[in-house]
């Protein structure tokens, strides 16, 4: 369950989330006899090393191993998958001169900026819609959910069938309504908007259910105080719901914002980051280099921007949330 | 519904809205109403696509090609099945996806539990160390490390295999921290009376913590699971014959086939679909209390 290269998956998320947590200090232990603590500690480092090898090891062999070549490969002038000769910073500097990294880091920047406050508003909204007095609860939660059952390549064929130009749903539905029809597949913001709208549609749902479990913990007696005092459901919202949820924000933030750089099935399979490179995004255009036009060094090299610009933002982010904490 | 106000005086005030609690009760009744409302809508909005690939997948090819907008089908069949069936290794794929994702789950589920065991239950050096260095793996996305990786899956021998899916898909940071969390709670005089007793680490955890973590494997081995069978990006680059792809990629490659003839892709997709669907609305009622529960706020 390798939550890293998950796209849509929900377990990856969760351990991100989790990851403050991780920083945390360690459980408290039982204060021990310091004599047998001694010998104890040394029976069971050992034991916690046999216990821990198997994943350790597959993390050292499959995702530390590759990460650090990956970074020696960048440095490279690779020719197809025979070995590379060192160039330095050379792929690095191509970078800056090419048009395509230029509007790839655009896009994914662009997406991330457009999915990230539209899913978690929407998902925040739909928590509290469900929140409510609500006749048949559960039933419109499993529906609403549903979507993060579902593969990232059937999800972009379904945008697929629906954005169809000659043959769509969405540009019969809006011609029937007497609206003009949309050209989603050659048109490029239209193409944009469309890989947004089918990532909302698969996204929203996780939102909401973070959101819910966040809501759970909110007791009933503090609406029933601002409904005395005179607060309004919009009120209601804003002033209680909206700062109680504030860890399931920081969380679904982070989240939203390392999915939506890591974004990969739905534009590889929907538009192959076309058309005219209106969608490409970096995770595409390494796809791309590495294994269509087959220069390793130089995929490596977008890998290795990719992954600096995820930890600069997650880690302005994380500055941001910790600082708001303190002051509050 | 008792009114404290009555006779003429209560029809006035019903008429000019005068009474209060009449006025919330009715005001509270209409956002019922509306919010339901909402609810209808946004959820017909999100199934929509869904019933449309069913209505697709079971329409014949001529009431396809007519190109009539027609939001029931007038007749359904299993053509576009039949010829997917007749056309693609499809059982192949689906035994494949169900194979490679039983045993990633597998792997994974025992690998988590005991690298949870000895972080929540252990004390070792380097522990914050190993398990910060561990969570930070899930910070990599696949595609940074694609490359090597390929190269590395090459050089072991592994590509062309299941287990050039496999192994990489198996290491999982996720499933360690949900593991420790769990494992955390487990009462601690309980392991200890069990060391007491004279049982080693292996034995307390396989009589002990595995017994009580039922509901943790579950979820663990579900998760795995779904995301395993879902997985795309790094089997399109590890598996490369036709007869051990998952359906994710077979979805893809038969859709190459089919252009923009969506009838037997929606047919496939609905193969591909349906039994995580079906597992994940089974499942779902544990998953919404997991989060709720795990501290995940």
């Amino acid at each position: 369950m390798t939550t890293r290269r998950e796209i849509g998956g929900v377990s990856a998320d969760v351990s991100l989330a989790a990851w403050s947590d991780a920083a945390g200090p360690p459980p408290a232990r039982p204060p021990a006899d310091p004599r047998r603590k001694r010998a104890g500690f040394a029976g069971e480092s050992a034991t916690a090393y046999a216990f821990l090898a198997p994943n350790m090891l597959l993390l050292l062999v499959f995702v530390l191993l590759p990460l650090g070549w990956a970074l020696v490969v960048s440095l490279q002038q690779t020719n197809g998958f025979g070995a590379g000769t060192f160039v330095g910073l050379a792929n690095y500097g191509h970078l800056f001169g090419d048009p395509l990294f230029w509007r790839s880091t655009l896009n994914t920047v662009l997406f991330t900026i457009i999915v990230t406050p539209l899913s978690m508003a929407l998902g925040l909204g739909v928590a509290v819609l469900l929140n409510s007095v609500l006749p048949a609860r559960g039933l419109f939660r499993s529906i609403l959910i549903t979507p993060m059952a579902i593969s990232g390549v059937a999800t972009a064929l379904l945008g697929l069938l629906l954005f169809d130009e000659n043959n769509g749903v969405l540009d019969k539905l809006l011609m029937a309504v007497g609206l003009p029809a949309v050209s989603w597949q050659s048109g490029t913001t239209a193409a944009f908007a469309s890989v947004v709208l089918v990532t909302l549609w698969w996204r929203v749902g996780f939102n909401m259910l973070i959101y819910l479990a966040g809501m759970q913990s909110i007791g009933p007696e503090l609406y029933e105080a601002a409904r005395l005092d005179g607060a309004g459901a919009w009120q209601r919202i804003r002033y209680v719901t909206v700062p109680l949820v504030g860890p399931s924000s920081f969380f679904l933030l982070i989240l939203n914002v390392i999915y939506s750089f890591q974004v990969f099935d739905i534009i590889f399979v929907m538009t192959g980051g076309g058309p005219q490179n209106a969608t490409s995004v970096l995770v595409t255009y390494a796809y791309d280099q590495g294994f269509v036009t087959r220069d390793q060094g130089y995929a490596a090299a977008i890998g290795m921007v990719l992954l600096v610009l995820m930890l600069i933002f997650t880690a302005v982010q994380w500055r941001v949330s910790r600082n708001r904490d303190l002051v509050e | 519904m008792t009114d404290i106000i009555t006779g003429p005086d209560a029809a006035m005030a019903r008429r000019t809205g005068a009474d209060p609690a009449r006025r919330r009760r009715r005001r509270e009744r209409g956002g019922r109403a509306l919010r339901v409302t909402a609810a209808v809508v946004i959820s017909v909005v999100l199934v929509f696509p869904l019933y449309w690939m069913v209505v697709v997948a079971f329409r014949s090819r001529a009431d396809l090609l007519a190109g009539v907008l027609r939001l029931w089908p007038r007749a359904l069949t299993l053509e576009n099945f039949r010829q997917v069936f007749a056309s693609f290794p499809v059982a192949t794929w689906f035994g494949n996806s169900v194979a490679i994702s039983l045993v990633v789950a597998a792997i994974t589920v025992t690998v988590s539990m005991l690298a949870g065991y000895a972080f929540a239950q252990l004390r070792f050096r380097g522990a914050g160390v190993l398990f910060l260095v561990s969570l930070a793996t899930l910070m990599i996305p696949v595609q940074v490390i694609m490359v090597t990786l390929f190269k590395l899956v090459t050089t072991f021998g592994l590509y062309g295999s299941y287990w050039a899916v496999i192994l990489p898909t198996s290491a999982s940071a996720f499933g360690v921290f949900l593991a420790r969390q769990f494992i955390l709670a487990i009462p601690r005089d309980l392991i200890e009376a069990a060391r007491i007793d004279g049982a080693g680490h292996l034995r307390v955890f396989a009589r002990i913590v595995l017994p009580l973590s039922r509901p943790l494997l579950a979820v663990l081995f579900f998760m795995s699971v779904l995301q395993t069978w879902n997985d795309f990006a790094w089997p399109l680059i590890a598996l490369k014959q036709n007869q051990l792809f998952t359906l994710p990629i077979g979805l893809l490659y038969l859709q190459g086939q089919f252009g923009s003839d969506y009838g037997g892709t929606m047919a496939f997709a609905l193969l591909n679909v349906t039994p995580m669907v079906v597992l994940f609305l089974i499942f779902q009622r544990y998953f919404v209390q997991g989060f709720a529960r795990s501290g995940i706020r």
